[in-house]
């Protein structure tokens, strides 16, 4: 179901995806489902294992903003303290 | 891959026949619905990370944990396996092996972008169109203008403004790169002061403004758009340049061209350029500010660039001296009582390096290492120098570059907000058996 809902998405926007571009499988947690339809349309999710477990809280905070203040990620605000939550209990410090 | 002779250590490259060309290239655009297909399917990261460490990624023990499990050595189309920090983007920088000269070859270059989608340009029917409202006119220029304009080379460092990024403490978010978002090309094009001058710009002109082909997946996010001060892009080493090493640009390295800015850092280095405009006004978009911006104050710069200025921060500008011991990597076994060539490079903003010291007693006394080929100023300075380890166990050697105006690399981090500007003195651990 997640995956039908990845493909949906990313449909939508008609992600320019890099050849060869190798799976990266994020930890199984409440919220990984939200994590990949609504960060990994515009880019790929190693950029949350590459930031890690260093962020603290509020730094998870400051870059889930930033991503839709900054680059106009449009994540519904419900789901965007999903997905903060799931950072800053998988990938925090 | 460590050894005592740093000449010995030539790279297998010449055996690789590489498309440089981005046509040769297949096309890359198709849905990320199978990449997240297959992702949902594979649980593989520490299996591949293992992998690619038995084959010699070198990652500084500086590195994140989760830095280390991301980094894997992967091939970009016409490039050699490199260190992979991010698919998409693609974020890839070089390992080490390759800055064991002053000329980084182009299928090893450093890979870095801000947006995901890259087109790849046709040669034939690519223009950049010159103009904006601090010009007197506006041009569109081919590939054959640019070419039929006086060529200039210059050889020069492309670095990252966030290089060791991942080396900061505490950990700073941001691309977590280790020592390789950077290299040095001979780089050959058209004065970027020539092709302004064709449409003229005039006295109200303060920035010149960049954009290339790329562009984010989503129309809200900003496009990756730079500005120079004019002063700058006046200058006789500023280019649109067509060729780098003698080839054409690769398509991850800006092909067909791209702007060159020597002594800044890459984040003015704009790739696939397709738009110059003289501006009277600073360009006021995300990549300007807030994004690569430096505390002011806080790092030794000669060259300002006004019209960005705030009162905290300030665009970052210049390259810092800095180098990289490139001969041995961390923890490489060595003999005691046989000679060594500690080896690497060294660089700053165009000023010219002076001296590159190496230690081996943490700093206390420090031994003039021999200078290599004057590539230009810009250019990265090979430096070598032989000792011969005493005592079995580790062996730290630092190595500490000061450049003609007296600048030299910083024993303590200078922490800021971005993670820009690492250049604290290297300490690598041989170990003496």
């Amino acid at each position: 179901m997640r995956i039908f809902a990845v493909a949906l998405l990313a449909g939508a926007f008609a992600v320019p995806a890099a050849a060869g571009e190798k799976p990266v499988q994020l930890k199984e947690a409440p919220g990984l489902a939200k994590v990949e339809t609504n960060c990994g349309g515009c880019h790929s999710l190693d950029y949350v294992v590459m930031n890690s477990p260093f962020p603290t809280a509020v730094q998870w905070d400051t870059v889930v903003t930033k991503m839709i203040k900054a680059f106009g990620a449009p994540i519904e605000e419900t789901d965007a303290k999903t997905i903060a939550d799931y950072l800053k209990k998988n990938y925090g410090s | 891959m460590s050894g005592p002779q740093f000449e010995v250590h030539k790279l297998p490259h010449a055996h690789h026949e590489v498309a440089n060309n981005g046509q040769a290239l297949s096309r890359r655009r198709f849905l990320a619905g199978t990449g997240a297909a297959a992702a949902a399917a594979s649980g593989t990261i520490g299996l591949r990370l293992a992998h690619a460490e038995a084959v010699g990624l070198n990652l500084p023990r500086e590195l994140a944990e989760g830095t280390r499990a991301a980094a894997v050595l992967d091939a970009l189309p016409g490039k050699k396996p490199l260190i992979k920090l991010s698919y998409r983007p693609p974020n890839y920088e070089t390992p080490i092996e390759y800055f064991r000269t002053a000329i980084t070859p182009n299928d090893a270059f450093f890979v870095r972008y801000h947006t995901s989608d890259i087109p790849e340009a046709d040669a034939e029917t690519w223009t950049v169109a010159v103009g904006g409202e601090g010009a007197n006119g506006q041009t569109e220029f081919t590939l054959d203008d640019l070419r039929r304009m006086p060529a200039v080379e210059v050889v020069a460092v492309n670095q990252c403004s966030g290089n060791r990024r991942g080396l900061f403490q505490p950990h700073v978010p941001g691309v977590e790169w280790g020592y390789g978002a950077m290299g040095c090309a001979r780089w050959k094009g058209a004065r970027l002061k020539d092709v302004l001058d064709k449409v003229g710009v005039n006295k109200e002109a303060i920035e010149i403004v960049f954009d290339g082909a790329d562009s984010p997946v989503l129309a809200k996010t900003p496009d990756f758009i730079k500005s120079i001060p004019v002063w700058k892009a006046m200058e006789d080493s500023t280019l649109i340049a067509y060729e780098m090493n003698g080839q054409p640009l690769p398509h991850f390295n800006g092909f067909p061209a791209r702007i060159i800015v020597p002594g800044w850092t890459g984040t003015y280095w704009v790739k696939h350029v397709t738009s110059i405009k003289a501006v009277t006004k600073p360009e006021t978009g995300f990549w300007m500010n807030p994004a690569y911006r430096i505390p002011v104050g806080k790092f030794p710069l000669v060259t300002r660039f006004t019209s960005q200025e705030t009162a905290v921060n300030t665009p970052i500008t210049e390259i810092m001296v800095n180098s990289l011991i490139t001969s041995h990597v961390e923890g490489a076994g060595v003999r005691a009582g046989l000679p060594i060539t500690i080896g690497g490079i060294a660089w700053d903003a165009g000023y010219g390096i002076s001296t590159v010291d190496l230690s081996t007693d943490a700093g206390k006394t420090w031994q003039p290492a021999k200078l290599g080929d004057d590539l230009g100023r810009f250019a990265f300075r090979t430096f070598a120098h032989s000792l011969t380890p005493i005592s079995k166990g580790k062996l730290i050697v630092m190595a500490r570059a000061a450049n003609k105006i007296g600048q030299t690399q910083t024993s303590e981090l200078i922490l800021n907000p971005a993670g820009y500007h690492h250049n604290v003195i290297q300490s690598l651990a041989l170990n003496v058996a």
